[in-house]
């Protein structure tokens, strides 16, 4: 669908063009480098949320864990940068690489549990992830409680001082670069035979496996895939933020992601990009709904979610536009 | 020795209230066949409403009492008002709308009472138990769960509202066909976990200080122990929770005799999950669970 | 000889599609009455009219009250018993368990207890198996206790959706007798679904043919056994 291409194509100008947007009514950036790094989150949380996509949405494995992966990828890239001086973009494939092997062998024992069993073993490995990380013997390299302190990367070239990128502008045209990788390919890979497989298994499992197709390697792969999503996002959140801690990667983690991911959209890959909209931006609304508990605000649209939109934003979005179509061809036909 | 057996009472002290949160875990998989994740934030919700009455002047057993009241109406609005809109969707979206009633009553448990630590008195600290390997604490925890679980067990195995709880949980339709107000059923049964959870709250936190994140991870040994006993059994939930909580302390007591210190206090919670995957991978039925056959 | 069940002009709609398009039809205390027709043709869809498990439109009346729009639930309590397609056996429960469920509602204990011996009388096999979990039995011992189960709650009308589906021939023939002999000793009306068109044709006495949701034939069993159409269209000769 030629259209199709058409508004992916304008959403990547508008994001290419966000750091530069113009204020009308001021004369300088719209967004600040506060905001141009809020955006770059949004960008981190939508590679995470399209890991888990691919694991909960097209492969029907339900993880509340996913924050595990998270912490891994980040901490993997902070020690790298930390104790090995690595440069922060070689940080991104050996984060991936160990995610997707941690997240194949999890995958192993994973494939006996279904639904809800499923749900409870990978909420157990989100909330032994902060006490691993403090855990005493492991602080040479973890930092215990106190964490890693990192430094922000400068724009490489001396960009910073030709085109005015501050290093904030920069990390996000990188995130921004790796996405669109990462999406392109998740996108074929999820369109082609390895996507129907992983519908297929989701679907009707025995079916799948009756008709030949390895359910265990596919489940066990989708497993280590989206692991490797998320913990690439992971690295990027360590290179962006330029701190880790292990209370940052608690069990809220690994609810945001699932929250993303429904919000968002299951099994769709746009639906990221809105997952992660929300997760950044909602606590500071729910912050002015409820001072004290933005977190029951949360709770509350998370369910009015499951009644109202079970299908995400752009489940939602999908919706209406084949609606729209179909009041179209009638009212042609009509004529 | 007294070192050993120490640790070997406290970890059933202990055991008796993971198997608590067992047994209203159970509650619900028996009467819905959901896992509800919100378990533990109501049971700590429960506590803070027995904590504001014993803090008004009530006495202890009757804030006991009007609290296991008060989460029994609260257990069965939610399912009523929460839950049956949702009917049979799939599980993800139970998981969802669990994970985001937890999330509302952390918060609100935040909100309302705020985040310091505050104390909870202990029904049975008016009894000493005249030995110093057990206190009467937790003699009194264990009394209590297994006074509830007995309860319980002879309800589902032996009333005829039991097994028609049971019934509607695994098979709504069939139930309907043999005349069992099913909707009724699960609110029921939700009535029922969240009693038994408010119990729980009640019996911990005495031990660990009334917090609002005081369950999170008592949640996971819930859960970890209803699965090493069997998500389908009370009796085996129960015993799970007993073998759990000494289970915890083993590797502190070898330690010990071995003059040595690697696992130690700090993986706890890793160690409970390490039990959650082993037996869902080994023995999904759990140790004494019934073994569910799928004809295909 | 009253009518027991009187359903007239009955539409039944999922989703968008409808699947029965105005059937009428009744059934009298003491009879068989069977259903027959082809797959899809709508016969466990108006079972489940008779119980409200589907979205209805139309009258459904059972003795001599209106049942259309009552909760499932509710219809069961007056004493309409439906051993559905595929038998919705309680699987993880056992045989005793299964059998008390279909007792559940009532409350004359002495007389619970005579009709488990009366199940026992009919269906020896599961006796033998009482405490086995329900799902480990045959087929045809699941149809056995679907049934018992159904007897448990004495009925005074029993829906059977297909009792012969997946069954041994001569499973299915101690089925059949076993029912014949229900309904004359129990005295239960039967509403039969059932694709083995000659079988049903044997039990009942009367009989509706259904096509697309439609009632195209109805007569007593005997007459519509020997038309020439439903001889070459469901009997095979």
């Amino acid at each position: 669908m030629p259209r199709h291409y058409y508004w992916i194509g304008l959403s990547i100008l508008l994001a290419l063009l966000i750091p530069y947007l113009p204020n009308p009514f001021k004369g300088e950036s719209l967004f600040s480098d506060f905001h141009v790094f809020q955006f770059t989150l949004v960008l981190i949380y939508a590679i995470a949320l399209l890991g888990l996509n691919i694991l909960t949405g097209y492969n029907g494995q339900i993880s509340l864990g996913h924050g595990a992966f998270y912490a891994v990828g980040a901490y993997v890239g902070a020690i790298l940068m930390d104790k090995y001086d690595v440069p922060y973009y070689a940080t991104l494939p050996v984060a991936a690489i160990v995610c997707l092997i941690v997240g194949f062998l999890f995958g192993l024992p994973a494939l006996r549990l279904e639904g809800h069993y499923l749900a409870l073993a990978t909420f157990g490995l989100a909330l032994a992830v902060p006490q691993l990380l403090k855990y005493h013997p492991l602080e040479p390299w973890t930092g215990g409680v106190q964490g890693i302190v990192l430094s922000k990367p400068d724009p490489p070239f001396n960009l910073h001082e030709s085109l005015g990128l501050s290093q904030d502008a920069w990390i996000y045209y990188f995130t921004l670069f790796v996405l669109l990788i990462m999406f392109w390919a998740a996108r074929n890979m999820l369109r082609g035979r390895t996507g129907r497989a992983l519908v297929a298994i989701r679907d009707h499992h025995m079916a799948a496996d009756t008709m030949g197709i390895n359910t265990s390697l596919y489940k066990s792969l989708a497993f280590g895939v989206s692991a490797m999503y998320t913990g690439v996002a992971g690295a990027l959140t360590a290179v962006a933020v330029a701190y880790v801690a292990p209370d940052s990667f608690n069990i809220l983690v690994s609810i945001s992601l699932l929250v993303g991911v429904v919000i968002g959209g299951l099994a769709t890959i746009p639906g990221a990009i809105f997952g992660g909209l929300f997760i950044v931006f909602t606590p500071n609304y729910a912050n002015d709904i409820s001072k004290a508990a933005p977190w029951a605000v949360y709770g509350v649209v998370l369910i009015l979610f499951m009644y109202l939109m079970p299908f995400g934003v752009w489940g939602a979005i999908l919706r209406g536009v084949r609606a729209l179509e179909k009041y179209r061809k009638t009212a042609k036909m009509g004529q | 020795m007294d070192f050993v057996i120490q640790q070997i009472t406290s970890g059933l002290a202990e055991g008796a209230i993971f198997a608590s949160v067992a047994l209203a875990l159970v509650m619900i998989f028996t009467a819905t066949e959901h896992l509800n994740f919100a378990q533990g934030e109501m049971a700590m919700f429960s506590t803070y409403l027995a904590w504001t009455l014993i803090n008004a002047g009530v006495p202890y057993w009757l804030a006991f009492v009007i609290t296991v009241v008060i989460s029994f109406a609260g257990g069965v609005t939610i399912e009523y008002v929460v839950l049956r809109p949702l009917a049979r969707a799939p599980v993800l979206a139970y998981v969802i709308v669990f994970i985001g009633l937890l999330v509302i009553f952390n918060s609100m448990a935040g909100w309302i009472w705020s985040y310091v630590l505050k104390e909870f008195p202990s029904p049975f600290k008016a009894f000493a138990t005249g030995s110093n390997l057990i206190g009467s604490h937790q003699l009194g925890v264990i009394a209590v769960t297994l006074i509830v679980l007995t309860a319980l067990f002879l309800f589902f195995k032996f009333t005829p509202l039991g097994l028609a709880m049971r019934a509607a949980a695994q098979n709504p339709v069939s139930a309907k066909l043999v005349g069992i107000r099913v909707g009724w059923m699960l609110a029921l049964g939700w009535g029922l976990a969240a009693s038994i959870g408010a119990v729980a709250g009640m019996m911990v936190a005495p031990i660990v200080f009334l917090d609002p994140n005081m369950m999170a991870g008592i949640l996971l040994y819930g859960f970890a122990s209803a699965l090493l006993g069997g998500i389908s059994n009370p009796a085996g939930a129960v015993l799970g929770g007993f073998i759990f909580g000494v289970l915890q302390n083993v590797p502190t007591i070898i330690e010990r005799l071995l003059n040595i210190n690697v696992i130690g206090n700090e993986l706890k919670l890793t160690f409970a999950l390490v039990v959650v995957v082993a037996v869902l991978t080994f023995k999904p039925s759990g140790l004494f669970g019934q073994v569910r056959i799928k004809r295909v | 000889m009253s009518t027991l069940l009187e359903v007239k002009n009955l539409h039944a709609i999922y989703g968008q599609t409808r699947a029965l398009h105005g059937v009428s039809f009744s059934l009298e205390e003491g009879g068989i009455t069977t259903l027959l027709g082809a797959n899809g043709a709508g016969k466990t869809t108006t079972l489940r009219s008779v119980c409200n498990m589907v979205r209805t439109e139309g009258e459904i009346s059972f003795a001599g009250a209106r049942i259309d729009g009552k909760a499932t639930e509710e219809i069961v309590r007056l004493g309409v018993a439906h051993v559905p397609e595929g038998r919705g056996t309680f699987v993880h429960l056992t045989v005793e368990e299964n059998l008390k469920l279909g007792s559940y509602t009532r409350k004359d204990k002495a007389e619970i207890q005579a009709d488990m011996e009366l199940v026992f009388r009919y269906f020896p096999r599961l006796k033998e198996r009482l405490a086995q979990q329900a799902g480990t039995l045959s087929g045809g011992e699941q149809q056995m206790l679907a049934i018992s189960r159904a007897l448990m709650l004495k009925p005074r009308l029993m829906l059977l959706d297909e009792p012969s589906f997946g069954l041994a021939p001569l499973v299915v023939q101690e089925i059949f007798r076993i029912m014949r002999r229900i309904n004359q000793e129990e005295k239960v009306s039967m509403l039969l679904v059932e694709q083995n068109a000659a079988l049903a044709l044997d039990l009942a006495d009367h009989a509706y043919v259904l096509e697309t949701g439609r009632v195209v034939m109805s007569g007593l069993a005997d007459e519509v056994k020997n038309d020439e159409g439903v001889r070459r269209s469901y009997l095979g000769y």
